[in-house]
């Protein structure tokens, strides 16, 4: 079996969206459970250092989803609706609850490869560019929270 | 760069209308009017903004003619390219936790038929 590649992401410069695309080795039925089924769901969904716990989650066209992501006394939860679940395509919203009044409306699209692989590409649009730059430096925010670890590493080799 | 530099720059980037002012020079040079256009605040204010980020060394306005353009230092691309690889990172993360679902599903499916469905 060829190797997978790694996620790609883009953050369009035009409008205040993310894309990544990842190959995986599954069908496009086995993505799309993986992503309605809420057990399933649960087992990716978060990093291993925390649990997710499922509180809503009715995976049809106009359901409400809602988990909780939690990590010692910490706990992040998210909600929104799925607007559209058929087994191509899953439109959704999302929203971050420690930062209420923002909302991505996301698209992610199941594609088969054959061979047993699919392509799973999503989409999420916010916004503002102000969010998505939030948003994305969040990731960068773990880092900083770690220590500046690989900022550190950056420098030293003269990177940034 | 030392780590208070690096402070310095998170800092600067803090506020949003600096952040907007940044993801916009990330397009392209601009003056302090094309800069000052979409925000509701005065241009005074919006020299303090500039201010800030020169002080940080995220932006830098050379010398040259009137009106000098400011221009995003390029580190600091550097430093979004950062923000997103990390993203980029946390998402594949994501991803080989799915692929280890994924893997789960196959053996289900194609194991011995008294296992059928027993993953989900």
């Amino acid at each position: 079996m060829n190797a997978i590649a790694e996620a790609t992401i883009e953050a369009d410069p035009t409008v205040p969206i993310i894309r990544i695309t990842r190959d995986f080795a599954g069908t496009p039925a086995q993505l799309f459970r993986a992503h309605t089924d809420p057990e399933l769901f649960a087992q990716w969904v978060g990093p291993r250092s925390q649990q997710t716990r499922i509180d809503e989650w009715d995976a049809r066209s106009g359901g409400r989803w809602r988990f909780v992501s939690t990590s010692g006394k910490q706990e992040h939860s998210f909600h929104g609706c799925f607007h559209d679940v058929r087994p191509d395509r899953i439109v959704q919203t999302f929203t971050y609850e420690g930062e209420p009044d923002g909302v991505a409306l996301e698209t992610l699209w199941f594609e088969d490869l054959g061979n047993g692989r699919a392509r799973l590409r999503t989409q999420s649009l916010v916004d503002s560019f102000e969010y998505r730059d939030a948003w994305l430096r969040s990731g960068m925010e773990a880092g900083v929270n770690q220590g500046y670890a690989k900022l550190e590493e950056m420098l030293a080799h003269g990177a940034v | 760069m030392p780590a208070e530099e690096l402070s310095r720059i998170f800092a600067a980037l803090a506020d949003p209308t600096r952040r907007d002012m940044v993801t916009r020079l990330a397009a392209g040079d601009a003056t302090v009017n094309q800069l000052a256009e979409p925000y509701q605040i005065s241009l005074q204010a919006v020299y303090k903004h500039l201010k800030v980020l020169e002080d940080a060394g995220v932006v830098s306005r050379p010398p040259g003619p009137q009106p000098r353009p400011v221009r995003l230092e390029a580190e600091v691309f550097d430093l979004m390219d950062t923000w997103i690889e990390r993203y980029r990172r946390q998402a594949e993360q994501r991803y080989r936790r799915l692929d280890t679902v994924l893997a789960q599903l196959n053996d289900a499916e194609t194991g011995p038929k008294e296992q059928k469905g027993s993953a989900a």
